[in-house]
This record gives C-alpha cells, sequence and structure tokens, in this order.
C-alpha cells in the first residue's frame, strides 16, 4: 500500500516559468509530475488550485539562539517556526553563546537540527568566538559540511583577517559572509543616522559604515578570487556597489532581509524597541531601491535575519535594548508584497528558495552532507522539499500567537496577504494552515 | 464673565448664550448702591474693610462696591483682587481653570473682608476663597456680597449681601456683569 | 501625537503628559507660560504654598542624578501640596539593565498620580508612557533627546525680560515678543537635549533660531530642525537678540570631539572681549551647570545682560504650572465615582 501525497492541480512554478498540474510525492521523493493520476486508498490529495507550488524556502540567516539564550529560541522552535513560514532549510548563525567557532558546537547543533523538522545547516563563525582575530578550523568544518563562514553579528573588522580568512577560504569551495557595518563608524549607534536620530537624540550608525565594508570586501574578493556574500545589505548605495561587482564578473552575492524592504527609520519615532536592528531600518528612499533591486535579479536572496530576543531585554530602554527582530513567520508575505502588483513567481521562489538554497550549496547538484536537496525544479527523482503557497490568503500578525518563543516581531497586527499554506519537508507535511502538524 | 459657580466650571471652548435679561445695567447700578449702603451701616470697623474680588467675574463688581462704599464713607477702601483656582478642592472633575493674578496688597489679620462674587451657585468657590484667605493673616471677620444668588448650594454657605435672589435649574446658565445679567445656557464653541 | 510622523500636535498638555516640546503648539506653551506667571505671584507670598494638589502623590524618578533639578520639580510639587516619593533610582543597584515595565509596575503599585523622570537613554520617558497610561509622565530630560521644563523656563525667562522692557507683563504680551527675535543657540548642540527643547520652543513661538557650532559639535542631520546653522560664531553674534549657552558635555566625550577645549574657547566661547562686542540689548542665557572659562567667560556669566540666575529661579514656577496643568482634570489614584 502506498500512502502518497498528491498535490492537484498546482500552478509549479520553476526557474523558467509555471506550469499547471499535479505531483505525486512518495518517500521522500517526487515521483510524478503532471498529470499523476487518480488516488488510491491511502492517499491524502490537496486540491491546490490558484496555488504556487514551489520548491522549499531556504533561510540564509536565523538566529537559533541555542546553544546559550533558550529562553529566546531554540534550535526545535525555530525550525517550527520556519516550517510554518514555508521553508524546509535554514542556515542557523554562528552567534551562540558559546559560539559556533569550533568543530564541538557545530557538531552539536547539525545533531540537533536533525531532529527538528526542517533542515538545518550551519553557519560556522570566520574567527575564533567571533572576536575578529585569529581564524576558525575553517577545513575541518568545511568538513562537517558547513558551506557558509560568518561572524554575523559582527563583520570582520580588520581588513588583514578579512583577506587572511578569504585567502584560506578561496579553494575550499566555501563561501564567506559578511555582516557589513565598520565599527569604528557604526559603534555605540542605535538606529540609521541622519535627521531622525539627530531630533530623537539617539546616536546614529551611519549608511556610510555598511557601504564602506560592502566595497572593501569587493575588493578583497577580487584580489583573492573567494566568494563573499552579503548579509542583509540595506541601502541604496550598497546594492548598487554590489551590481557594479556582479557586473565586473566578480564572485559576489547578497541578501536583503524583510524588514529593510518593508519598514523604515519612521517606524522608530516612538522608541518602539521591536523596531531596533543592525543595521538598522533606513529611510524610505532606500526602501524603495530594495523593492526594485528585488525585480532585477541583483538581489540573489531574501533573508530573514530571525533574530529573537527574551522580552525582558526588549523592555529596556531603546539604547540598552539589543537589535534584531523576528521574520520567519512572515517573510513569504512580505516578500509577495514587495514584489508589487503582479508579482512574478519565478522571481518569489527565486529569492526565497532558488537563490539562497544556491549560496548555502543544499542544491541537488552541491555535494551536501547530511541534509537533503533544496531549491530544486520539482521534476520527478528530487527530495519532495515542497512549499504550497497561496496568494488569496490573508491573515493578521499576532505576537503571541507565533511559533517562535519570542514575540519580538514588528509587524504585531498588521494585515498581511500570501501565506506558506503547506510545507512538506523530505516529503513529510509539516506545517499546514498555520499549524505544524 | 459669567457663573464661576457652576458644579463643573466652565470648560474652555464653550460660549454664554442668552434668552433672557434679568437685570438691565441700571438694576446692577441700584443694587450695588444698595448693597454698598447694606455693608456700611452692618459693618462696625468699616476703616478696616478690605474688598476682595475673586477673579474673574467678581472684579468688576468688587470695583463698583469698593467705589460706591468710598463715596459713602469719603474715603478710599482698600481693594484685591484675589485667583482660587489653586484653592478648588475639585481640580479632579474639570479641565483647568484658567488662572488670573492675585492681587493682595496687606496683611489681612484684624481685617474686615468682604468677598465679591458675581453668582453665586453650590459655595465652593466661597469655601476655596476662605482657605486662600487664610494664606493672607487672620481677618477678624469676612463677608460675602454677591450680584446674583442662584441656589444649589452643596455646602454651609450663605451670603449677606445679595443683588438678586434668581432660582434656576441646574442646566441653565448665568451671566452677570455690570451690563446686566441674562440668563442661558453654554454651547460648545 | 507626534511631530515625527507628522502625527498631531497637542494644543494643550491640561490632563496629559509632557515628553517633548517639538509636538506643543504655540497655545499650550503660551498656556505654560501664563499659569507659570500666576505661580510666580504664588512664590512672592509669605506663604508659599497652595493646596491645588494635595493627596495627589508625585514620584520623582532620577535614573541620572541632577540635584538642582530634581530640587526643582520637588520644590514646585511641594508648594502644591502634592506628596513627593523620591526614587533615588541612580544611587541604587539597578542603575542599568533594570526593565522600564518593572519600574513602571512599582509606580503603578505605589498609587502615584505623575512621574518626573530623568534617564540617560533617549526616549525612556516615552517607554514609561506607554507602560502607564493612567499616570501622567513629566520628562525631567532623557539622553540627548528633550528636556521639556528647561525649554519652558528658557522662554519664560525670555519672556519676563522682555516685557519688563517692553512695560508690559508676560501674560499680556503673549507670544507678541518672540515674533522677530533671532536667536541664536550656540556650543554643544549634539549632545544638548536642551537645545531640541529651546530650538522648538522659540520657533513655535515665532522667533528665529539659528544655530553655530564646531563641526563636530553640530547633530548629524538638522535639516528636519527649525533651524539654519552659521559657520561664523563671530557673525553670529552680530545677528543675534538672544544667545543662548550650552553646557559642553565632557562626560559624553565632547572633549574628543575638538581638539582642545582652549580652542572650542576661542572658536565658540563667550569670551570678555566677544561680549564688549555685543549690542546693549542682546541676552544671554545658559541652562547651567556652567564650564566657567569654557564656554563663557566667568565674568560674563555674572554679567547685567546674563539671565541665568533667573532661569533657575524661574524653574519652581514653571514646573508648578506643569504640574498643576498634567494633573488637571485627571482622578487621583483610587478614587471613583462609583
Amino acid at each position: 500500500m502506498s500512502n502518497d501525497i498528491i498535490l492537484r492541480n498546482g500552478t509549479l512554478v520553476g526557474s523558467e516559468g509555471t506550469t499547471k498540474g499535479d505531483l505525486r510525492i512518495r518517500g521522500g521523493r517526487i515521483v510524478g509530475r503532471g498529470d499523476v493520476g487518480a488516488s488510491s486508498d491511502g492517499d491524502q490529495e490537496f486540491d491546490v488550485s490558484g496555488c504556487l507550488v514551489g520548491p522549499g524556502f531556504v533561510d540564509l540567516h536565523t538566529h537559533l539562539r541555542e546553544p546559550g539564550r533558550e529562553e529566546a529560541e531554540t534550535i526545535a522552535s525555530g525550525a517550527m517556526a520556519a516550517a510554518l513560514g514555508g521553508f524546509t532549510a535554514i542556515v542557523a548563525m554562528p552567534n551562540t553563546e558559546p559560539a559556533l567557532d569550533n568543530v564541538i558546537t557545530v557538531s552539536y547543533v547539525l545533531a540537533k537540527g536533525a531532529e527538528a523538522v526542517v533542515d538545518v545547516a550551519v553557519a560556522a563563525a570566520i574567527t575564533v568566538g567571533r572576536a575578529g582575530e585569529h581564524l576558525t578550523a575553517i577545513s575541518d568544518l568545511a568538513a562537517l559540511g558547513v558551506r557558509l563562514f560568518t561572524d554575523d553579528g559582527n563583520g570582520v573588522q580588520s581588513a588583514a583577517v578579512m583577506r587572511r580568512a578569504m585567502s584560506y577560504a578561496a579553494p575550499l569551495g566555501i563561501t564567506l559572509a559578511q555582516h557589513c557595518e565598520d565599527e569604528s563608524l557604526a559603534a555605540g549607534g542605535v538606529m540609521n543616522e541622519g535627521a531622525l536620530s539627530s531630533q530623537l537624540g539617539l546616536a546614529g550608525r551611519p549608511a556610510v559604515a555598511e557601504e564602506l565594508m560592502v566595497m572593501r570586501d569587493i575588493e578583497l574578493s577580487r584580489l583573492t578570487k573567494c566568494p563573499v556574500h552579503f548579509l542583509h545589505l540595506s541601502t541604496a548605495r550598497s546594492v548598487a556597489l554590489v551590481a557594479a561587482a556582479k557586473a565586473e564578473g566578480l564572485l559576489v552575492t547578497c541578501e536583503i532581509a524583510p524588514h529593510h524592504f518593508t519598514l523604515d527609520e519612521s517606524s522608530l519615532a516612538h522608541y518602539d524597541t521591536q523596531f531596533k536592528v543592525h543595521p538598522p531600518l533606513r529611510t524610505a528612499s532606500d526602501v524603495a531601491a530594495l523593492r526594485s533591486a528585488m525585480t532585477t535579479g541583483i538581489i540573489d536572496a531574501v533573508a530573514t535575519d530571525h533574530a529573537p530576543h527574551a522580552s525582558e531585554l526588549k523592555d529596556l530602554p531603546f539604547d540598552q535594548a539589543p537589535a534584531g527582530m523576528l521574520g520567519l513567520e512572515q517573510v513569504a508575505s512580505l516578500t509577495w508584497e514587495a514584489l508589487g502588483e503582479n508579482p512574478d513567481p519565478v522571481r518569489f521562489f527565486a529569492l526565497l528558495s532558488r537563490g539562497p538554497a544556491r549560496i548555502a550549496q543544499l542544491r541537488d547538484e552541491d555535494s551536501r552532507v547530511g541534509l537533503s536537496a533544496h531549491g530544486g525544479e520539482l521534476t520527478v527523482g528530487d527530495d519532495a522539499n515542497i512549499v504550497v503557497f497561496d496568494p488569496r490568503m490573508s491573515y493578521v500578525v499576532d505576537r503571541a500567537a507565533l511559533a517562535s518563543r519570542a514575540h519580538n516581531t514588528p509587524y504585531h497586527g498588521r494585515a498581511m496577504h500570501g501565506r506558506a499554506v503547506m510545507t512538506l519537508v523530505r516529503g513529510t507535511l509539516v506545517a499546514r494552515n498555520g499549524e505544524l502538524q | 464673565m459669567a457663573e464661576r459657580e457652576r458644579r463643573r466650571v466652565r470648560p474652555r471652548g464653550t460660549i454664554f448664550v442668552p434668552r433672557t435679561q434679568i437685570l438691565s445695567a441700571s438694576d446692577v447700578a441700584k443694587a450695588i448702591t444698595r448693597m454698598a449702603h447694606e455693608v456700611v451701616e452692618r459693618t462696625h470697623d468699616i476703616d478696616g474693610l478690605f474688598v476682595v474680588g475673586l477673579q474673574t467675574g467678581g472684579v468688576p463688581f468688587a470695583t463698583a462696591l469698593a467705589a460706591a462704599i468710598s463715596t459713602i464713607v469719603g474715603n478710599p477702601v482698600d481693594l484685591g483682587l484675589l485667583d482660587v483656582a489653586f484653592y478648588r478642592d475639585d481640580i479632579a472633575l474639570h479641565p483647568v481653570v484658567e488662572s488670573a493674578t492675585t492681587t493682595i496688597s496687606s496683611d489681612l489679620t484684624d481685617r474686615t473682608v468682604l468677598l465679591v462674587d458675581d453668582v453665586l451657585f453650590t459655595g465652593r468657590t466661597i469655601r476655596a476663597a476662605l482657605n486662600a484667605l487664610s494664606d493672607w493673616g487672620r481677618p477678624s471677620a469676612v463677608q460675602l456680597a454677591v450680584m446674583v444668588d442662584r441656589g444649589h448650594r452643596e455646602l454651609p454657605i450663605r451670603p449677606d449681601y445679595v443683588g438678586k435672589n434668581l432660582p434656576t435649574s441646574r442646566e441653565e446658565a448665568i451671566d452677570a456683569t455690570t451690563d446686566g445679567v441674562w440668563i442661558g445656557k453654554l454651547v460648545a464653541k | 501625537m507626534d511631530w515625527e510622523t507628522g502625527g498631531e500636535m497637542i494644543s494643550s498638555i491640561a490632563g496629559g503628559n509632557l515628553l517633548n516640546i517639538d509636538d506643543l503648539t504655540r497655545e499650550a506653551i503660551i498656556e505654560v507660560l501664563d499659569t507659570a506667571e500666576s505661580f510666580l505671584e504664588v512664590s512672592t507670598r509669605a506663604i508659599k504654598k497652595v493646596p491645588t494638589l494635595k493627596g495627589r502623590v508625585v514620584a520623582s524618578l532620577f535614573y541620572e542624578e541632577s540635584t538642582r533639578t530634581r530640587l526643582s520639580f520637588e520644590t514646585a510639587a511641594k508648594r502644591l501640596s502634592a506628596d513627593v516619593i523620591s526614587l533615588a533610582v541612580a544611587a541604587s543597584s539597578v542603575k542599568k539593565g533594570e526593565s522600564l515595565r518593572d519600574t513602571a509596575s512599582t509606580i503603578e503599585a505605589l498609587g502615584v498620580d505623575a512621574v518626573v523622570i530623568r534617564h540617560q537613554s533617549s526616549g525612556a520617558p516615552h517607554h514609561v508612557a506607554a507602560a502607564l497610561p493612567g499616570i501622567r509622565i513629566i520628562n525631567a530630560g532623557d539622553g540627548q533627546h528633550q528636556h521639556p521644563t528647561q525649554g519652558l523656563l528658557d522662554v519664560f525667562t525670555l519672556r519676563q525680560a522682555l516685557s519688563s522692557r517692553a512695560g508690559t507683563t508676560g501674560s499680556e504680551s503673549g507670544a507678541e515678543l518672540f515674533k522677530n527675535l533671532k536667536v541664536l543657540i550656540v556650543g554643544d548642540i549634539r549632545h544638548s537635549r536642551v537645545a531640541r527643547s529651546d530650538a522648538w520652543a522659540y520657533a513655535t513661538l515665532g522667533s528665529t533660531v539659528r544655530i553655530c557650532a564646531p563641526g563636530t559639535l553640530l547633530p548629524d542631520d538638522v535639516s528636519t530642525w527649525p533651524v539654519e546653522v552659521m559657520k561664523n560664531f563671530d557673525e553670529a553674534l552680530e545677528w543675534a537678540d538672544v544667545v543662548g549657552l550650552l553646557r559642553l558635555q565632557n562626560e559624553r566625550g565632547s572633549g574628543t570631539l575638538v581638539p582642545s577645549l582652549a580652542e572650542f574657547t576661542r572658536s565658540h566661547g563667550l569670551t570678555q572681549e566677544r561680549h564688549r562686542r555685543l549690542a546693549p540689548h542682546v541676552l544671554i542665557t545658559h541652562p547651567g551647570p556652567m564650564n566657567r572659562g569654557v564656554e563663557i567667560d566667568s565674568l560674563v556669566a555674572d554679567a547685567d545682560n546674563a539671565l541665568i540666575s533667573q532661569q533657575v529661579a524661574n524653574g519652581v514656577p514653571v514646573r508648578m504650572a506643569v504640574l498643576y496643568l498634567a494633573l488637571a482634570g485627571g482622578e487621583p489614584k483610587g478614587y471613583s465615582h462609583e
């Protein structure tokens, strides 16, 4: 007896275009596509007409807080939030306590991740303790399957250390990801530097602090031939720098976070710490520039920078509260909204699935360790990591109803349009209509 | 200015709409003259008299009454103005009362104080004025003159001199000036 | 509720909070000034206390010690017969890292009607106000953001000086004397909450406001401020009717933002030599405490046209007016109309 899952009459989104059809899933793989025939006893059949069916979303930038800050998020709870948001794989950031800067802590997270509802990959630290000085065991960690390295939370401040890391990483087939903010300019700042910060009496983190590091690392990548991925770019100028580097054929990719293309600094007018994040929310014209870049292919991925914080920390005065906000459960809706009047489904899946899967090296053709394949074309034989996205679905964000342990969403009370209604990880239905299965 | 003595002191942003005129300007003048004679008649220590007008409605009447008394006795009469906004006990119940100047030039100890207001209603303004007066010493006696007594007292306070007794409903409003006295209502601007 | 989002302006602080000056209308400011005029009269009486706020509880919550501002507020509250609870947070162990929500619930439990809060973090009073909708919050200075009662007492002091010169009273003159008045704010504007309050207070009352400072002591961007920037201090002094000096805030690192204090004094200090060149009608203010010999020469600080001691004296009546207005129309804690 088979226990197939059949998705009937969906719009299948490939990287070149869409087709109407069914998918049949069995044993963790796609076993039929197009017209998959009638269902038999024991099959679960879902009518997904009107919905987009594509490869599951991949988040390049998730802070899971385990080990060290389990009151804010665990690997298990973060993975559940991801599943509800339509993700089939997430990349855990290394700024845990202790940091993911050695084989033991990375192995711990990978082991815990193997029990989670979605695939959990790890981005390990570039430097020991993320302190920006000594390189971690990059080669040993790559052997465990780590494909992205970053000191995220901080950028690598020293150009010399970054150059050394890039030279070492270049032959290993891995990518260095950078949180671009020059701390000599940004330190102490709590919001975008400008007229509003001057009036609110809050110290600024200037756009140029980000742009200088983007510029520096583009040049270091040119020098070392090491691929560099820019995390959560937030300014129009940063995106322009990356566009120019790509035009030159340099090995650069970039992601943007949903809050940077949805919210601007005016949200801070009431000193609401839910809107405090690094890099900070920028100006309305930066938001417009990011949105426009999303539709042109300059942006490789939308990544959440999902950053849970315990509510007692967010209750501190603005300058003392930690930076960061949640994003996993709303990012698909926000991305769909940001793609304009008639969103292009191909672009949508490029930003949320195929682009990030390529950067994280999670595709079928990549050499993976212990993880299934993501960001594919939904062809027969593929691992069944699939999301069904219903553009007609509307809902209102309720911070009390999130799967995340933390509640620090800036979108509480906001109406969202479009939602991941089914998430299948390796052929298993893990989330449906906002409920874990 | 009308009617300080409403239960809820007139909030800013409202205006008085007159309905009926009760006293003309000459009626008011006559009443003031009569009250001045009564004051002189009943006050033993007329030289120690200190007239205190309550801001802001009582001020024109206090000025007129002091002038009338001065004419009768042939000597100038001391006149001061008192704002009781800071002495009211009902700050919680109504919006801010606009404050005005207080000018009481001397110690009131052993003086006979004549409080003057336009309209006597619940008595709460007078209570506040009595509290306030104690900050300027210990008068030998305090008397009260009002142009209109409209009833509805909430405190054991009664006037010594009244221009006109005028029964009203609580919903009505009174506007008393030296130009005359009107009955009407308050409406939002 | 606020300028930042182009929101509503506040036309009276009666029954509300005082968090900023930049969201107050001219009427709201004049109402405070006129009310303060009445309280100024109260402070000339033999008995300087009125029973207005009898039974009300005012908590002064100073996370950052400022003896003069705290004493000024507490004196104001006591002259209004309010009970004053002084929570000397700055001295306690929970100086940093205490959740404002926890502080707020303590305040609520104490049955407080109004909170006067001074905090080193910009926006902390707004945070407390959001947590305590039933309690009036008075900002006594937050980080580098606002110090609204200082702004109000500065314009009150100015109106007092100008109206006495014009042979009228403050209340009679309203905002008239601020029209066409040229106000120069000079010095450590970057770190100054007083500058942020004064600039809006003067501008809202109709004055022209200009600022002048070394480039590193200017805010990053003043394009939304109602001010113009002047580069040359000596030219600015020729232009000004009022010179508002500010304290150079070394504790916030201002000392490292200029090559030396001596150079700051040479370029932007009100020295005796510059003071001599001022037109006779020019008035000088300083919120204190002064760095004598840095932004202001010691003799200049004591000159006849310096209003510095009047500013200190006016702190009490202005803060009485603010407390009176803020608590008006509210109900005392534990009081109910069934």
